[in-house]
């Protein structure tokens, strides 16, 4: 099918490739259907787009690409909620806040969105855990970032 | 009782402050309001502030 989407135009996509959230996602919970997309080979960042609105759209990191040792404990609720049987199945994400100010850039540690990818169930996902913050400011947590990966 | 399911109970009340204990099936989470609030703004936020392009971030964190 096609959609309009925020970042990459109008797209083919494939219908099995769609995600449901059945609570939509704080902030949005009228939006169930999204479809994760890659914005490029060679970038990390993907979007969350909303196959219900095209202007609405998340940018997602994976967490490991700044924070190796990320680590979350997913509820047995959560697990049967998602229908998930193994680790396997799991794709996290984190969205990411990008203000203009590109150092500023901030990941959400304390919701990420968990995935099923076998059976295409999302959420996001409130962890208990008073570890990870809401508010991760990539670039000041990360040293070696700082010099690089100036915006153009 | 809220729905049958869920017990609200008085731990403790000293002056001002008040001491609240909640007892939930384990299907129910339970969330204080500011966390969820502050998740609602973190995601508005998210969608009003990322540039109209990813030609200038998508090259970061490779």
């Amino acid at each position: 099918m096609k959609i309009k989407t925020k970042y990459l135009g109008e797209i083919e996509i494939n219908e099995e490739h769609i995600i449901i959230f059945e609570e939509g996602i704080p902030g949005f919970i009228d939006l169930h259907k999204y479809v994760i997309l890659n914005l490029g080979d060679n970038t990390p960042f993907v979007t969350l787009q909303s196959i219900e609105n095209s202007e609405l759209a998340f940018i997602l990191l994976s967490p490991f690409n700044f924070y190796p040792d990320y680590e979350i404990n997913l509820e047995e609720n959560i697990q049967q909620e998602l229908g998930i049987k193994s680790p396997e199945d799991v794709m996290l994400y984190s969205i990411v806040v990008i203000p203009e100010d590109i150092k500023q850039m901030r990941a959400n540690l304390k919701a990420p969105v968990v995935i099923n990818i076998k059976n295409k169930k999302g959420k996001q996902v409130i962890i208990e855990s008073e570890k990870y913050p809401v508010r991760y400011y990539i670039y000041e947590e990360n040293a070696s970032l700082q010099n690089t990966g100036e915006a153009r | 009782m809220l729905g049958g399911e869920i017990e609200v109970t008085i731990l403790e009340s000293q002056g001002e402050q008040v001491k609240i204990g909640i007892k939930a099936p384990r299907h129910l989470k339970i969330y204080r309001k500011e966390v969820y609030e502050q998740i609602v703004k973190e995601n508005q936020e998210a969608i009003e502030s990322v540039p109209s392009s990813f030609e200038g971030f998508k090259n970061l964190l490779k």
